[in-house]
């Protein structure tokens, strides 16, 4: 216990008023954000991801808004474990034929108003995997779709910036 | 000489050919009358060799019918087995009776290239939903891939365990978190499951399809999102595949960079894993600390590289990035404190007795199950299996490196996650080692052509294991098939078998222990 606590306070607050890829970009963009999301959402903006066909790219930059530098919680941002009580489906794709009716229920299944944002270059345009047999496309052939995020992958500064873009 | 072809030679005699269309860099492949394809595997199993992967070919541009291939290993071996079925009659012998793992693999052909093979107990289609038509043959060259798929009525045969008590659990295919989409089926009696089946399939994007509309060099983008965190290895296996076919060399100081951005994505994804694997047992803490470490590790790249995930930066001939020496220097910087921040980390995860009271003896994969089932990877080094093909089949700069690779026999989860420890200690004195020999020179050489009917075979350890390809020129020089085995087809067969006994709530730290590919395995 005792090295978790040195730890914990050799750690300190990591989080950052930081300089990812701009200079305080993601502070300001945090300030932002929490400020919309207080006057939108009561505070609490929660998402629910689904990876409608990705190629784990994305989730894993996903995954870095989580982590303690982004933070991005501190914002009032929560990714669900359910879309029954999501305000926004954040979409990774290209919807591969085999995705496409879990992708359609998980968005009936989110009550409205809902917002929906397909993030990545294979979310918005299809991507490397383009249109075929077996890949749908982009998310807005399946579902509607109110921004997109491109990137391959987008970087998680990216990602918030297009959160706080869709929401103000 | 080569022991795994004078096995088969001896058991089948003179039946057995050479097969010359594999570039001779590549591995050592021998074609077999379509009779004697399971009796010449009984020969290679009674020798301990494993199965690596199976695959079949549309060969009808070269009037040759199906081409069917299986791909073994021992020690510092691979040899391919080929034979081939005619277009009337697409049928083989299955392998399932001598290798288990191949039940998927032939499942896998019969779904997507219509081939049979006659003497496999499961003939329910993977990675084909049941609403597909039955017909579809993606990978056949008559199947148009351009149209979407028409939908028809069909159900799933789930495996199904009846008596008094007994109930299932479906989950997925969206899960709970943020990852990939599959879906678990569980049969469970109280908190005890009994059975666990996957049903995968559901990121299939035709990428094997995809590849033979491409060009040499664009199909290098798309071995990179094959699986998104393992982008490195793929872009590298499937370029040296390439390399061998169209005997292309390789400046050596873009092989030294090959390995620098392998064993980054080693770390990183390492770093990641050991963070999820905690807080699975919910020990947040080092979920966030080990998440910490990753992001720095990340953003390194982003800043060296131009890549946070290193996408892109292997390409056919060679690397498409290059470092300096204030570049080196900030590796070293960064190693140094990687590894005091590290073995921090790794001394409060080891002290930790409640994390390893829910680790120790939890999702066990016995050697015994994990030879059966050929798994590879850290799934096999943590069950006793000592492979990695950066020793056993080491490719350039790893036959100047010594790699030591740690191999563990309890085969449960802490298992899985101290090899997981043990390697990100042996990156970081690679790319020590890397940064230190780089040699001067050039990082990128043209691509010679590639001839028709060749063929190139590449294996690549990368941080989830072995990664294969296979490709093939058709007739004018292009692609005719891209062959993609990512260390998941094999290791998915292990997470089945190790969750016997478990009880249901472990199973998210079993899954995350073996952490394998979605989008890798459903192609």
């Amino acid at each position: 216990m005792i090295r978790i606590l040195k730890q914990i306070f050799r750690t300190g607050i990591v989080t950052e008023p930081l300089a990812p890829v701009a200079d305080h970009e993601i502070e300001r963009v945090g300030a932002e954000l929490s400020k919309v999301i207080k006057q939108r959402f009561r505070g609490s903006l929660a998402i629910r991801q689904v990876d409608a066909g990705s190629c784990n790219g994305c989730e894993l930059e996903i995954h870095a808004i989580n982590n303690p530098l982004y933070n991005c919680e501190r914002f009032g941002i929560q990714f669900t474990a359910s879309p029954r009580f999501a305000d926004l489906l954040l979409v990774t794709g290209p919807v591969s034929h085999n995705m496409e009716i879990a992708l359609r229920r998980t968005y009936d299944a989110t009550p409205t108003p809902k917002l929906v944002i397909a993030l990545g270059d294979c979310g918005c345009n299809g991507g490397v995997f383009g249109e075929s047999y077996a890949s749908i496309g982009p998310v807005s052939k399946v579902i509607p779709v109110d921004a997109c995020i491109p990137g391959c992958p987008p970087t998680p500064a990216a990602i918030l910036l297009g959160i706080l873009k869709l929401i103000t | 000489m080569s022991r795994l072809k004078d096995i088969v030679v001896a058991a089948l005699g003179k039946d057995v050919k050479p097969d010359d269309t594999l570039s001779p860099a590549s591995v050592i492949s021998l074609f077999i009358p379509r009779e004697q394809f399971a009796e010449a595997t009984k020969a290679l199993k009674n020798e301990y060799a494993l199965l690596a992967a199976e695959w079949a070919t549309d060969e009808t541009s070269f009037s040759r019918g199906f081409g069917i291939y299986a791909c073994f290993r021992k020690e510092m071996e691979y040899l391919i087995v080929r034979t081939s079925a005619p277009v009337d009659d697409p049928t083989f012998p299955s392998l399932t009776k001598k290798f288990a793992a191949a039940f998927r693999f032939e499942r896998q052909i019969q779904s997507l290239m219509g081939v049979t093979a006659i003497g496999n107990p499961d003939s329910r289609p993977w990675i084909k939903h049941e609403d597909w038509p039955a017909d579809a043959w993606p990978l056949r060259k008559s199947f148009d891939a351009s149209k979407p798929l028409p939908r028809v009525p069909g159900e799933y045969q789930w495996i199904r365990v009846k008596g008094e008590g007994i109930y299932e659990i479906p989950v997925g295919p969206v899960h709970a978190g943020i990852i990939e989409p599959g879906h678990f089926r569980f049969q469970a009696m109280g908190e005890d499951v009994i059975n666990l089946e996957e049903k995968l399939g559901y990121v299939h994007k035709g990428i094997e399809k995809r590849f033979e509309s491409l060009s040499w060099h664009e199909a290098s983008r798309l071995a990179g999102r094959v699986s998104g965190d393992s982008t490195v290895a793929h872009s590298l296996a499937y370029c040296r595949a390439v390399e061998a076919l169209t005997g292309s060399p390789v400046p050596d100081r873009a092989m030294w960079l090959r390995a620098l951005f392998l064993e980054r994505e080693r770390i990183a994804n390492h770093l990641g894993d050991l963070g999820a694997i905690c807080n699975d047992v919910a020990f947040a803490f080092l979920l966030y600390q080990f998440s910490r470490l990753r992001e720095i590790v990340l953003r390194a790249n982003l800043k060296l590289f131009g890549h946070r995930l290193l996408m892109d930066r292997v390409v056919p001939g060679g690397v498409a990035a290059n470092i300096d020496a204030a570049g080196i220097q900030a590796i070293h910087q960064e190693l140094d404190w990687l590894a005091r921040e590290f073995e921090r980390l790794v001394l409060i995860y080891d002290e930790n007795s409640s994390v390893e009271d829910r680790v120790r003896d939890t999702g066990v994969l016995k050697p015994e199950q994990a030879r059966d089932l050929c798994v590879v990877g850290y799934v096999a080094r943590a069950s006793g299996l000592n492979l990695d093909c950066r020793i056993h089949q080491p490719f350039p700069p790893y036959d100047r490196i010594s790699v030591n690779v740690p191999v563990l026999v309890s085969g449960d989860v802490h298992a899985r996650a101290w090899v997981r420890v043990e390697e990100v200690r042996e990156s970081m004195r690679i790319i020590r080692e890397v940064l230190n020999t780089l040699p001067e020179g050039g990082i990128m050489n043209p691509l010679s052509d590639p001839g028709p009917d060749r063929a190139g075979f590449a294996a690549v350890e990368g941080w989830r294991g072995e990664t294969l390809y296979w490709v093939q020129s058709g007739p004018k020089g292009e692609i005719n098939r891209c062959m993609v085995r990512d260390p998941s087809s094999l290791n998915w067969l292990g997470l089945e078998q190790c969750i016997h006994g478990n009880i249901v709530p472990d199973f998210p730290v079993c899954n995350k222990s073996f952490n394998q590919s979605y989008s890798g395995h459903d192609l």
